[in-house]
């Protein structure tokens, strides 16, 4: 009986010392790809102990996955996902509320606003025109400043943004506007830049793409790309316009269902750490905890305050209207160009 | 063929299944004649039926029944429906399907058939390279296409000007784009239906003496009649469930492909689209049943007392194949070359150094070599598990005695996932194989659940291949196998399956680089450890790495010219080794 407990015990052990040091968490994540080495070791630098292991795509096609997988969800963490599409998780009671070490330290517009928050933040994407020099010399194109100049009929034809109803990127955009210049001119406004734009794509990446192989001039996107493509050394210049910035924010959540809390929980921890959000600020001029972001290149350096203050609800709740109403209004005329 | 009646087995079926035989003692006993050995094929066609339904309807309606059901899961009837009809474009959206995949259909079924008739009708040479160039367009993975056509026809296209002031994004590139991934599809059963050609046929239209013309309307059309039908089927179905050429380069014309995309990814609405999924279904069933019909009609052109038709010397003909051949072949060559220049090129269109940076595979994204090993693995194992069942099942549905509703019910079985796009073929896969209560959940995440995704997902060709073929062969073959005492499995290994080989390998291939460069439905099925090279291409393109995705997209279609280059060695063996044999037939 004795040599039976012992042995039971020491099996225990083994088991725990085991999955200690084999812990895997499989995290389901829209960061891109070329980051992910860098986020998984910087991790591993406090946490050996636990090793990631991905799953990437794009956030439409992460967010229908993690909705379609609910029944049984695979995911154990979400680490960078936008946080509309966590705030439909949360509404489908799919995330598990939890309040990471140091979680004060936070500005508040990045957390879920419960007490204890469903999902946390890490950075933000914000909003960006993609203009690309050579074409828009050629065509005569004066450099917009502002969403306004956009709708001069000077550059019609030469404008590409996302539709909202496919591209989160694209939602961002029209939730911006409405908020920025009220519902009445937002529309107006919109219905002046319809008139410019050569084409709807239904990716939010796609634009700044096009902007940048010269098949547009100018293309409604967001900065993370504009910044990458000009690395790469596309001819774009980046245009924040002055109104402000529609944006959201990549956020980090537990997945309900997991079997291993306590190192999902670890993993949430570490992702608001000051050494995580140094991490993020190497490609995103804006980061979830204050006084920690550098200026990155290609970003303008004021980048917090040109953001607007984007009311997360509202557009939430909204959004089914909007992009009906955007529907009714834009998608229809597909061929009127 | 005047003494053989094609539906002469299928008749006597239906009439022992509708005999009262439980008052009729030598009836019965006349039934248990018949049936034994026979339920044996029909238990392992229910077996093969089940399978499928395993594979394809079982996860279809879980996400089906959702176009009927609110987001809470609440029966609500047709309100979805209605809801999606009223909200305007829609209309727009269905007709833009219907009349895109119509053209398309037109121009891929014409083409091929030009093509087919080239190679199969006429002395040309390196008839091998040709098929093998043809056939380029199903080596590559869709973004291939999408990368070229922008640079041969976008704002900085090298050939903008050929299309007069239109423009590219829209029903035209949709057009060019689904004409070009589709045509191996149509080539590959129409090739099917014209290779093994009754040559008794053409020496009667001699004999008659008909023209060419008349032969080639009164004996070639007709015995190519069914894989016609079968090829435009094929492809009006492909090209209006196909959502990556339209999301690439249809700009916002909408189709009903792009909707679900918009209704589930855009908007992670599975209700809606479940809807339009089931919309997308109507055009793809009324193909099936117009399929259907043709069918009953076809007979075996390849008979036991057939003569294989050798083409006799005619120069002017071989100049008109030749003519016939060209314009697919410089289209095919244009959309391959720009690629694969491309994928040297800096940075397009204002640095057009060439460079061999993008090759360096080390800098990948996405997984690198081990998404190839992978994709690889996922492919191999398609191809072999998914040819032994394609091949199987349409043996067991064309060359036993089976009753014909369920053969009626596994043809409808083996096309149904033709009508099915990716993306809700992958979305019901995790719905099914992910559920809690589904005992074989285990094989979510794993290969395994990939090869068997795409098995599915391209089955329909598969099967309509593998059909043509063991239709061209007499029915004979078994009735004479009876007469010998040699069992119909004999027949199968012996006469059927040598004879099927260059089909069997067709399948095989079709398979292999179907799995090498999938994405639609993968996307959503590969876990942390089965991330797939195709997929990486697309994350790459996405990321901007334009160049990079173009090189990793022209290894992947490397690999599958390779494989290309193994079946086509094995064929010209197989060819080699049966034709005397063949020939001896006569």
């Amino acid at each position: 009986m004795k040599h039976l407990k012992k042995a039971l015990a020491l099996t225990t052990l083994a088991i725990a010392v085991n999955a200690n040091a084999q812990t895997e968490l499989t995290v389901y994540t829209a960061v891109e790809a070329e980051d992910l080495a860098k986020y998984a070791e910087r991790f591993n630098e406090d946490h050996p102990d636990i090793k990631i292991n991905w799953v990437r795509d794009s956030t439409g096609v992460v967010t229908a996955r993690l909705l379609a997988e609910k029944q049984n969800s695979r995911a154990d963490v979400v680490w960078g996902l936008a946080g509309t599409s966590l705030l439909l998780l949360k509404n489908e009671g799919m995330l598990v509320p939890y309040a990471p070490k140091g979680l004060e330290e936070l500005s508040p517009k990045f957390r879920d606003s419960d007490e204890t928050p469903s999902w946390v933040g890490m950075d933000a994407w914000m909003a960006a025109i993609c203009v690309n020099t050579i074409e828009a010399e050629r065509n005569n194109l004066p450099m917009p400043a502002s969403w306004q100049d956009l709708a001069k009929p000077v550059y019609q034809g030469h404008v590409v943004m996302p539709n909202p109803n496919s591209s989160g990127t694209g939602f961002l955009d029209v939730s911006a506007w409405l908020q920025l210049m009220g519902e009445d001119k937002g529309w107006t406004f919109m219905d002046g830049l319809h008139e410019n734009i050569s084409r709807y794509t239904h990716s939010g990446s796609k634009p700044c793409k096009m902007a940048a192989s010269g098949e547009t001039t100018i293309g409604v996107s967001f900065a993370f790309r504009g910044a990458r493509l000009k690395e790469q050394g596309a001819p774009l210049e980046l245009v924040f316009p002055t109104e402000g910035l529609g944006w959201e924010v990549e956020a980090t959540a537990i997945v309900d269902g997991t079997d291993k809390m306590e190192a999902a929980q670890t993993l949430v921890d570490w992702s608001i750490t000051r050494q995580a959000m140094e991490m993020y600020n190497e490609g995103y001029a804006i980061v979830g905890m204050p006084g920690v972001a550098q200026p990155v290149e290609h970003f303008p350096e004021n980048a917090g305050e040109l953001i607007i203050d984007n009311d997360f609800g509202w557009a939430a709740s909204n959004r089914e209207a909007i992009l009906s109403e955007w529907a009714r209004r834009y998608d229809g005329k597909s061929e009127a160009k | 063929m005047p003494e053989y009646d094609p539906g002469k087995h299928s008749m006597i079926d239906s009439q022992v299944l509708s005999t009262p035989a439980t008052r009729n003692w030598p009836a019965l006993v006349e039934l248990r004649r018949k049936f034994a050995g026979r339920w044996v094929f029909s238990l392992l066609l229910v077996t093969g039926c089940a399978i499928l339904t395993l594979l394809v309807l079982a996860p279809l309606y879980t996400l089906l029944s959702k176009s009927v059901e609110n987001r809470a899961g609440e029966f609500v009837g047709l309100e979805n429906f209605a809801h999606y009809l009223s909200s305007g474009g829609i209309e727009s959206a269905f007709f833009n399907s219907l009349w895109v995949a119509g053209l398309s259909t037109l121009v891929v079924v014409f083409l091929a058939f030009m093509a087919a008739w080239a190679l199969t009708r006429t002395r040309l040479p390196f008839t091998g390279w040709i098929r093998g160039v043809l056939v380029l367009p199903i080596l590559a993975p869709s973004l291939l296409p999408a990368i070229s056509l922008v640079y041969l026809f976008g704002n900085q296209g090298v050939l903008k000007d050929w299309l007069f002031g239109a423009e590219i994004y829209g029903p035209i590139g949709i057009i060019m784009g689904s004409c070009f991934w589709t045509f191996p599809h149509a080539l590959m059963i129409l090739l099917t239906a014209m290779d093994n050609a009754d040559g008794r046929h053409y020496e009667a239209a001699t004999a008659l003496k008909a023209g060419p013309w008349r032969t080639f309307w009164t004996v070639t059309v007709p015995g190519a009649r069914y894989g016609l039908v079968s090829a435009a089927f094929v492809v009006f179905t492909l090209v209006i469930t196909d959502f990556g050429v339209p999301k690439v380069i249809g700009g916002q014309f909408d189709v009903l492909a792009t909707d679900i995309y918009k209704q589930v990814i855009g908007q992670q609405k599975f209700e809606m689209g479940a809807v339009v999924s089931v919309l997308l279904l109507l055009p793809a069933m009324l193909a099936f049943i117009a399929d259907r019909y043709v069918q009953r009609k076809q007979s075996a052109s390849f008979t036991a007392r057939s003569v294989p038709y050798k083409p006799s010397q005619d120069r002017k003909r071989d100049a008109v194949g030749a003519l016939m051949l060209t314009p697919t072949l410089v289209f095919i060559f244009a959309i391959i070359g720009m690629a694969i220049y491309a994928s040297f090129v800096t940075f397009w269109p204002y640095n057009l150094d060439l460079s061999l940076n993008n090759y360096q595979f080390g800098r990948m994204d996405g997984g690198g070599w081990g998404a190839y090993g992978n994709s690889l693995q996922m492919a191999l194992g398609t191809m072999v598990i998914g040819t032994i069942l394609v091949f199987f099942n349409a043996w067991l549905m064309e060359r036993t005695p089976q009753p014909r509703f369920l053969t009626g019910l596994f043809q409808f079985l083996s096309l149904l996932p033709l009508a099915v796009p990716g993306l809700v073929l992958g979305l019901s896969y995790i719905f099914f194989f992910n559920h809690p209560d589904n005992p074989i959940n285990g094989i979510y995440g794993t290969l395994f659940i990939l090869m068997l995704c795409t098995i599915t997902h391209f089955y329909a060709v598969s099967h309509l291949t593998a059909v043509t073929a063991l239709k061209q062969l007499d029915q004979e073959f078994e009735a004479v196998g009876e007469s010998l005492n040699a069992s119909r499995w004999r027949v199968l290994f012996t006469v059927t399956l040598p004879l099927c080989l260059p089909a069997i390998l067709d399948v095989a291939l079709y398979l292999f680089v179907n799995a090498m460069t999938t994405v639609s439905a993968v996307v959503f099925l590969y876990g942390h450890d089965s991330q797939l090279a195709s997929v990486a291409v697309l994350n790459m393109d996405e990321a901007g790495d334009i160049a990079p995705a173009a090189a990793m997209a022209i290894l992947i279609t490397a690999t599958c010219a390779v494989a290309k280059l193994i079946q086509g060695l094995l064929r010209f063996w197989v060819d080699r080794s049966t034709r005397p044999w063949r020939q001896g037939t006569e």
